[in-house]
């Protein structure tokens, strides 16, 4: 354990201060591991964050419900304390601050000035646009004011949660405040003409898994890089698939097993939920194999609930609850067509219809031919003589 | 004596006959027999390797940007076509035996030597082409459907649906095979049950598996000569033979070739056509005499 040692892990700096180099390695190796980096990945973020070169942090609340802080709160691997301590620094949010009115803003100035285009700015809420957005304000500011100073400035931007990435509840319909997401607003030419070009991360979800976020800062603050991201901003490496994909529960999809109503027997003995009004075979998100709070099974599918469709905008408060939704990708169940398909005959209606067309044709055929004859005279004379 | 309908037709009948029998040395010999080009490619489809996956069904509408086909009376929810139809273009079937035995069956286009749909395509939308793969050209086809008739198994697929129609089968991924790619289906296939390669090499291989463990498979590789040969070939179960999974015995002529030699014996040096307009021709004329049309008319 020398002084060697601690350079090459780029401890020495924490010695003294209460942290063992054990316990500070372990974070980082939880941290790697947690997000799927690998192993090699451990001594650089810990080089990356003994090194002072912890990405200066600011979040923000616009309207929201906290739900997304609070479920990061509940991450263990690493856990948030360890995060905002020893990985990244966080220096203004809310809800998690021990300063408060005039200190805070202090404190939120002077993180914006001194790591300007460096820093993480998170935004967790909608934004409010009707009414030139006085629907939310902080310390007399608008949040749409507030996102586009503090996003324009920061290095990169993370919309947490479904209200920050496309709306959420506050945009659900009738939207009284023009509640609208980050990426939406700040793309924007008219609102923000700078930030055309800057990469927005989304991560939607009711709350998002607290390790997509994780797994995103921690890329940005050991290589300074955001995730591949698909077209709406998203990380691909969580929300590439949908739930349906790696459902654990479809097996009983595929043999087309369904619990028909919550309660009856396919329901207890755990079949498949999408008769229920499952929207996992549209939702992308990462569900199915990172469940949340730490508990195995937690989740809405684990727990017997059909997946509420919370991270994507065409579904989530917009389309009922048990509502049926098509599927996304449709693969073949588990029964096979026969050799000689039954493409079944023609119906009873069908023949009864088609009798009736053409009979009525033949009459009307056999009507005209009369009139033809008659208007000859022949018919005329005949029918003289029958009257005679 | 006038002519009576019944003579008349009693003429074209026996000059039609005789146009028919007019060569005669035409129609004696053998049908003429074509042969795959030497690098034509194809498919072995060996049914006891088949797990029923399905992948190949999947991967193949993906390859070929096909739709789902769930309007099926099996549910909405999944794509599940019955059969080969417009939206698909391969499918795994299962025979269900009365004695119990099962045996997977994978529908495709069969990629004849001799294609009847190609034969009776007027304008060669449907053509014999590079490597043997039997390719559509959307933008000559007519819409005739003559190609769905003539085909012995069943394969071409029409699109009912839509404001302008084409005609829908597996043309074995040519769009990869040019670019020196695999089929989508074999290369989704987590068994081989279905491969791809050279046609000859896969006949040496299907006969090899055969020689090797005769008790497994049914003594015969499908398509090695039925129908005049197709470039896909058939491996079934023992116990199973092949008019089970829906391949048909067809014997050993493509009948392509025996309705090509029909027509062309008939219109051999014109001579059953001009044979029939001079028997009708004759009939007008002595008509038309008999009533003094020819002479100022009778009215």
């Amino acid at each position: 354990m020398g002084p060697e040692t601690g350079r090459r892990t780029g401890f020495g700096k924490w010695e003294g201060q209460g942290v063992s180099r054990r316990e500070f390695l372990r974070t980082c190796a939880i941290a790697a591991a947690a997000v799927g980096l690998p192993g090699w990945t451990v001594a650089e973020i810990a080089e990356a964050a003994a090194a002072g070169g912890r990405p200066p942090v600011v979040w923000l609340h616009f309207q929201e419900c906290t739900g997304c802080s609070e479920t990061l709160l509940r991450a263990s691997h690493p856990a948030v304390s360890e995060l905002i301590l020893d990985l990244v620094s966080l220096d203004y949010h809310e809800t998690l601050f021990a300063a408060a009115g005039k200190q805070a803003e202090e404190a939120l100035n002077a993180a914006i000035q001194k790591n300007k285009g460096k820093y993480i700015c998170v935004i967790e809420g909608a934004i409010p646009t009707r009414d030139n957005g006085i629907y939310c304000k902080i310390a007399g500011r608008t949040a749409t004011d507030l996102v586009t100073d503090i996003g324009l400035k920061a290095g990169a931007i993370i919309a947490i949660g479904s209200c920050a990435a496309w709306g959420g509840i506050p945009s659900a319909a009738p939207n009284p405040t023009g509640a609208t997401g980050v990426p939406q607003f700040l793309k924007n030419a008219n609102n923000a003409p700078y930030l055309k070009e800057k990469a927005i991360v989304a991560l939607p979800g009711c709350p998002p898994n607290p390790y997509t976020f994780l797994g995103t800062v921690l890329q940005y603050a050991t290589y300074g890089t955001l995730p591949a991201l698909d077209s709406l901003g998203r990380p691909a490496f969580a929300y590439a698939r949908t739930i349906h994909e790696d459902c654990p529960r479809r097996p009983h999809f595929d043999a087309g097993r369904f619990a028909e109503r919550f309660g009856d027997e396919g329901h207890r003995h755990g079949y498949c939920l999408y008769k229920t009004g499952c929207k996992g075979p549209r939702t992308h998100a990462p569900c199915s194999l990172q469940h949340f709070g730490e508990v195995v099974g937690a989740w809405p599918v684990g727990i017997g609930h059909p997946c509420f469709g919370c991270t994507e905008q065409s579904l989530a408060f917009r389309v009922p609850l048990h509502t049926t939704v098509e599927i996304d990708r449709p693969t073949p169940p588990d029964t096979y067509p026969p050799i000689h398909a039954d493409h079944g005959g023609v119906s009873v209606a069908a023949v009864g219809v088609a009798g009736l067309t053409v009979g009525a044709l033949i009459g009307a055929g056999a009507v005209a031919a009369k009139k033809l004859g008659a208007s000859k005279g022949e018919g005329k004379q005949e029918k003289d003589k029958e009257a005679k | 004596m006038s002519p009576t309908r019944r003579s008349v037709l009693k003429g074209i009948a026996s000059a039609a006959t005789l146009a028919a029998t007019g060569a005669p040395e035409a129609l004696a010999g053998p049908l003429p027999k074509k042969t795959p080009p030497p690098d034509a490619v194809g498919l072995l489809y060996d049914a006891t390797r088949c797990i029923g996956c399905q992948a190949c069904v999947v991967k193949c509408k993906e390859a070929n940007g096909l739709p789902p086909d769930s309007g099926t009376p099996r549910g909405a929810m999944y794509d599940a076509p019955d059969d080969l139809n417009s939206k698909t273009k391969n499918i795994i079937k299962l025979y269900k035996g009365e004695d119990g035995r099962t045996s997977f069956m994978k529908a495709q286009c069969m990629h004849c030597v001799d294609p009847a749909c190609a034969s009776v395509c007027m304008i060669s939308a449907l053509y014999k082409g590079p490597r043997g793969i039997v390719a559509y050209d959307p933008g000559k086809c007519v819409g005739c459907r003559y190609c769905q008739t003539a085909c012995p198994f069943n394969v071409p697929k029409y699109e009912w649906n839509t404001a302008f129609p084409k005609i829908v089968k597996c043309e074995l991924c040519r769009h990869l095979v040019e670019k020196g790619g695999v089929p989508a289906c074999v290369a989704a296939c987590p068994r081989e049950a279905v491969i791809f390669g050279g046609l000859e090499t896969l006949r040496a291989d299907a006969k090899g598996r055969l020689a090797r463990e005769p008790g497994k498979y049914y003594p015969k590789v499908y398509g090695d000569t039925d129908g005049g040969g197709t470039q896909v070939l058939y491996l079934s179960v023992a116990g199973i033979p092949f008019d089970k999974l829906g391949l048909p015995d067809l014997g050993t002529e493509s009948g392509a070739a025996l309705s090509e030699h029909l027509t062309h014996a008939v219109y051999q040096g014109f001579i059953a056509p001009i044979a029939l307009y001079a028997v009708l021709g004759f009939a007008v004329w002595r008509s038309w005499r008999r009533q003094g049309l020819g002479k100022g008319g009778q009215e």
